[in-house]
């Protein structure tokens, strides 16, 4: 970042003439090539989360004004499927953490078989996302195109969850209205996670064939560090939506 | 004028009869908003002056010609920090001078007269408390503060009269109000400014500013019969807000005489004052706005109410002083239970009111 | 060298365009549409660019037209709101935004830091690859019928009640969003980790600073405004959502989420601009920048109380008079910064040794032109004035002065600076001059009926108007008149010159940036071999000593 880093650099350069392979023409060395990509890849994560941001802040507002709607919607998530997805997800991130550290190591086989891991793993998140949307379509609780206000108007209706929170009380209907807001919210945020993962899963896909001919065992790891910074910022994202989406109101 | 082309020259006289250069000032804030505007425009001038006089004068001073090699300077913390701190300075005194404006313009006195206007694509709906109705008009008297109610039934409009200088968004869902006071009689441009559709520009209409002894004509001379309490009366009756509202020992809902502008506890333990604003929210969204110790049982009218339905049914219970008429109307619905207002007891239903109120 | 100008062109009877250069080192379609090049990009880049300027400019034309008289007359009214939505959209997304950035900051930051390339050179292609994407789009919007919800999509309006192409167009917002975000992060990147060595911060041409900050706005800014339009996209899908106030969402929202990007993006487009001047100003006063430090900091200011200022669009709109308070004084805050880019420019004038080429007139007329627009931009953050002023043709004239004015202004003045490094070639001065003189005269006339109009009360977007307005109103339809031969000047001459224009050599205004220090048009590297910076920027006697140098090792 200081000048001092910028002159070592050309230093560097100076000395050895021969540029691996890997290395751009227009960086003097591998060090500022690692170095610089390392450096975007953080900046693009922060506007990612302003991206994110938008939708947390209308999150708590509107959490804050419908309180009794936001409560009783979230008792309508699955928890068993949203733990499971988040066990599913930090597996996945410790496995991507895995496979750096292989290619940092040069194992190719590893490194191989752990983005193979990250991938199917990354994979298993969206087969049960898809499962709990199904669940929430059955439910009529798809704000604007399949909607039932009845699960909240009388909670009773509802015996599976009802069995577990008793103490829900049946909201007004202009209350019991707003709980569409809650699942609009939910769609949007889970929704936007899920275009994450599934941008995430893409590249897997193109970075276990570029993995098995050997592209990243070379030394040069920027590319695999790079994207586990993705892989794992979408982790963390999830790590937010969970409790706020599932956890925050049961007790 | 022969070698003019007569359409040309029309065109001209018209220009030069009809040129504005400045929007007459009709309202007391208008020469005080005024002052400011200029005070800023002279500061502009002087600015720009300033600017234009430095180049020009450097120009002709140090052009090549003149001075053919360049003296190298640093800067001047002296000079930086002289245009910094000026304009700052005079930033400050707008900034300040402009907040005592706002302030004054955004605050209604209490002794204002309301008048509610509806914004709706695309026309202005003026609701005077005496009944009258008007539409892309508005007709006020002179020397006497008017504080408008304004609110939006579609998407935003913008209540704008620049001869007063004053303008406020009308927004849908909530109320905001703005007030002035019309000095000369005399007729306005009121405008929509803010885009709302396609016919944006047709949301135009008057304001009207008359005498007091004009304006006392011209209210009895429009009044529908009813006034605008009156038709939240017929109002409550008929969505059955009475059936809870009255003053019976078993009543399942609050009394409402007197009960605007006094401060209320919640359920959520909540305190706060019954307002215009509250009372709306009361009546479409009333389980947040419920009042300690009772049910939250009362049904939404959103959606079965216009908002110049809810508007007449505030300004009625703004003017309930006592539960007199409540029970008046009481004693009439249970009186004729054939009534079409008698069905729509059940929550959630009242067709009759529903036709009434629509325009 | 004449006494009234700088130019030193070399002896145009043996001079050539370099053989080997960006241009010329592949030839064919595909060796531009998948070039790393950021030369070549910003190529691209300038040439999309023009045409979006040129297809919005034709949809200001028509607006003018239009108010020529009171009443709906050339077209009806829903025809008219999409024309001037069109026009903000593309002006504003497809011209404005990435004019300097992705022109001017594409083909000389990577230079002036001493770099081969940007930092990331894929990524800058993608961004032109996802403007072009938008660009598409925002076409085949006004194809299938264009849209009419204003540039600003205010809910509900745009999310309930029309049944316009809101949706594509939303989509191309957001695409070109990201554009502009691979822009600013790429620029960012280049800016911390590809200087040459020597290059510090305070060795950083102006330009450098006044893009920098401008991508950390676009950087934080923008994706924001994205999140905004997919939440309008879906709630105008599934026709509920958190903006709707008949299902207890608040359109005040969108407003907030709207505006804290759509007010950094003001300064988003007018940074770059002033980024510009400095390099200009500085060039044809042969003096250092008055102040340096201060300009370069004053950028900064922008760009952070740039991002706590936007509530300043929502005075009227029933926020809290408290909260108004505070955006009035923070707006009154960033006002500061300007004003003392201004009195620096000014001053670098001073005991100078000024010449007018072209270039330095447009910079002379952006310093005029700004002035104004700032001071009005003042009215309008004051709270009091504001109430009467908003929404009015006063704030059309406002931004226009600002936009245009300034940051258009700006943008030819950069073209016609970095034109003979882009090209290796000489435009005509006498006419270039002529066309900054004519724009200049043109956009005064144009713009300036307006602050009248909108003291007068006109409120922007109408269709039709009382018929008093009408004078006013012909005057600025007469003056756009001018202002469009303005535009199509450089178009025609600056083409003409890439064919018959001087031979430039490689730094005919004898500036000290680095990319003047390299042939023209530059090689693909940019330098033969990595420069070393060591002197300070705007070093006039360091250039002076260098090409006293060369001649001695010549002679």
């Amino acid at each position: 970042m200081s000048d001092s880093t910028a002159i070592s650099n050309s230093a560097a350069a100076e000395t050895h003439h021969e540029h691996p392979p890997y290395q751009r023409h227009h960086f003097e060395t591998v060090e500022q090539q690692a170095d610089t990509t390392n450096f975007a890849m953080w900046l693009f994560l922060l506007t990612e989360v302003m991206f994110f941001g938008g939708l947390f802040t209308s999150y708590l507002i509107m959490r804050n004004w419908y309180y009794p709607a936001f409560v009783e919607a979230s008792h309508q998530l699955n928890i068993g499927w949203g733990t499971a997805n988040t066990a599913v997800l930090i597996m996945s991130s410790f496995t991507m953490a895995m496979g750096v550290w292989s290619a940092e190591t040069r194992r190719k086989g590893a490194l191989v078989l752990c983005l193979s891991l990250t991938f199917v793993l990354g994979l298993a998140f969206l087969g049960i996302k898809t499962i709990e949307y199904h669940e929430k379509w059955e439910k009529h609780h798809v704000p604007g195109l399949n909607w039932s206000d009845a699960s909240f108007l009388n909670p009773a209706s509802d015996p599976e969850v009802h069995k577990d929170y008793p103490g829900d009380q049946p909201l007004a209907p202009d209350m019991a209205q707003k709980a569409q807001m809650y699942f609009f919210l939910y769609f949007a945020m889970t929704g936007m996670h899920a275009l994450h993962m599934i941008i995430g899963i893409s590249i897997l896909g193109f970075m276990i064939v570029r993995a098995r001919a050997g592209a990243y065992t070379t030394g040069h790891v920027t590319y695999v560090e790079n994207f586990g910074l993705y892989w794992h910022f979408v982790d963390i994202i999830w790590i937010f939506l969970f409790p706020l989406l599932y956890l925050i109101s049961r007790h | 004028m022969d070698h003019i082309s007569p359409v040309l020259w029309q065109f001209l006289q018209k220009w030069l009869t009809h040129f504005a250069l400045f929007p007459p000032e009709a309202s007391k804030i208008a020469p005080e908003m005024d002052a400011l505007y200029f005070f800023m425009a002279l500061v502009s001038l002087v600015g720009l002056v300033i600017v234009v006089l430095l180049i020009v004068s450097f120009s002709i001073l140090y052009s090549k010609k003149r001075h053919p090699k360049a003296v190298q300077i640093e800067g001047s913390t002296i000079l930086e920090a002289t245009w910094t701190i000026i304009p700052l300075g005079l930033f400050l005194i707008m900034f300040v001078w402009g907040a005592l404006l706002y302030f004054r313009i955004y605050t209604p006195p209490a002794n204002a007269m309301n008048i509610y206007v509806v914004g709706k694509q695309w026309m202005w709906k003026a609701e005077h408390p005496g009944g009258q109705h008007e539409i892309n008009a508005l007709h006020v008297p002179v020397g006497r503060p008017i504080q408008l109610t304004l609110i939006s039934q579609d998407v935003f409009h913008s209540f704008s009269i620049p001869a007063f200088r004053v303008k406020r968004e009308a927004i849908p869902g909530r109320y905001t109000t703005v007030w002035f006071e019309a000095t000369t009689p005399g007729t306005y441009h009121l405008f929509c400014t803010q885009y709302c559709g396609t016919n944006h520009s047709q949301m135009i209409g008057d304001v009207v500013v008359m005498t007091p002894d004009d304006f006392k004509k011209w209210l009895e001379g429009s009044t529908s019969g009813n006034s605008l309490a009156q038709d939240g009366e017929r109002l409550f009756t008929s969505l059955s807000c009475s059936s809870c509202h009255n003053t019976r020992p078993d009543a399942r809902g609050p009394s409402l005489a007197n009960v605007y502008d006094s401060r209320l506890t919640l359920s959520t333990g909540e305190t706060i004052t019954a307002d215009d604003a509250y009372l709306r929210q009361a009546i479409l969204n009333p389980s947040q706005h419920i009042t300690q110790g009772y049910a939250p049982i009362m049904p939404t009218y959103q959606g079965q109410v216009s908002e110049e339905g809810v508007i007449a049914l505030v300004e009625y219970i703004k003017n309930l002083d006592s539960d007199y008429r409540v029970q008046q109307t009481l004693n009439t619905t249970d009186l004729v239970p054939e009534s079409p207002a008698g069905k729509a007891a059940t929550p959630g239903k009242a067709p009759a009111a529903q036709k009434e109120v629509k325009p | 060298m004449s006494a009234a100008t700088i130019v030193s062109l070399p002896d145009q009877s043996t001079a050539r365009i370099p053989k080997m250069n960006f241009l010329t080192k592949e030839n064919g379609l595909l060796s531009w549409l998948l070039t790393g090049d950021h030369k070549r990009i910003a190529t691209l880049y300038l040439i999309s660019i023009t045409f979006f300027f040129f297809i919005g400019g034709s949809l200001a034309g028509l607006i003018r037209l239009e108010l020529l008289t009171p009443q709906t007359s050339l077209m009806a009214a829903d025809t008219y709101n999409k024309v001037f939505t069109m026009h903000g959209v593309i002006m504003v997304f497809l011209f404005l935004v990435p004019s300097v950035p992705a022109t001017i900051g594409n083909f000389v930051i990577p230079m002036m830091v001493g770099a081969k390339d940007l930092a990331l050179p894929k990524v800058n292609l993608l961004s032109w690859y996802l403007y072009i994407i938008a660009g598409f789009m925002v076409i085949y919007t006004m194809a299938a019928g264009g849209v009419d919800t204003g540039w600003t999509f205010t809910s509900p309006l745009s999310t309930h009640y029309l049944n316009t192409h809101v949706i594509s167009t939303g989509l191309a917002i957001f695409v070109a969003g990201f554009s502009s975000i691979f822009t600013g992060l790429n620029f960012i990147v280049t800016i911390h980790k590809m200087r040459c060595p020597g290059m510090t911060w305070f060795r950083l041409p102006l330009f450098v600073w006044a893009n920098y900050a401008a991508s950390i706005l676009m950087v934080l800014g923008t994706p924001v405004l994205a999140i905004t339009l997919v939440l309008v996209v879906l709630e105008r899908t599934v026709h509920i959502g958190v903006f709707d106030p008949a299902y207890g969402g608040d359109p005040i929202l969108f407003q907030h989420l709207f505006w804290f990007y759509s007010h950094p993006a003001v300064y988003i487009m007018i940074l770059p601009g002033m980024g510009v001047i400095s390099e200009v100003i500085s060039t044809f006063s042969r003096k250092r920048v008055f102040g340096y430090t201060a300009v370069a900091f004053s950028s900064v200011a922008i760009a952070v109380f740039g991002f706590f200022v936007w509530a300043h669009h929502m005075f009227i709109m029933g926020i809290s008079n408290y909260a108004a308070l505070v955006f009035s004084l923070l707006t009154m805050l960033v006002a500061v910064p300007s004003a003392i880019k201004i009195f620096n420019w000014a001053f670098t004038l001073y005991k100078g040794s000024i010449t007018f080429e072209t270039p330095m007139l447009y910079a002379f007329g952006f310093m005029g032109l700004f002035t104004i627009g700032g001071m009005t931009g003042v009215f309008l953050g004051s709270t009091g004035t504001d109430i009467h002023l908003t929404e009015t043709y006063f704030i059309v004239a406002h931004f226009h002065f600002v936009m245009v004015g300034g940051m258009l202004m700006a943008f030819l003045s950069g073209i016609h600076f970095w034109w003979p490094k882009w090209t290796g070639r000489m435009y005509p001065e006498k006419i270039s001059q002529f066309a900054a003189v004519v724009t200049f005269i043109g956009f005064n006339f144009t713009f300036f009926p307006q602050f009248i109009l909108g003291t007068l009360g006109m409120p922007r977007r109408y269709a039709a108007y009382p018929p008093e307005f009408q004078a006013l109103n012909v005057f600025s339809t007469a003056g756009a008149t001018i202002l469009g031969v303005g535009y199509l000047l450089p178009v025609l001459y600056l083409t003409w010159s890439l064919k018959y224009g001087a031979i430039a050599g490689n730094n005919p205004w004898q500036a000290t940036g680095l990319e003047w220090q390299t042939q023209s048009p530059p090689l693909t590297e940019n330098f033969l071999e990595t420069p070393i910076m060591d002197h300070e920027a705007y070093d006039y006697e360091w250039l002076e000593q260098q090409q006293q140098k060369e001649v001695a090792s010549v002679g």
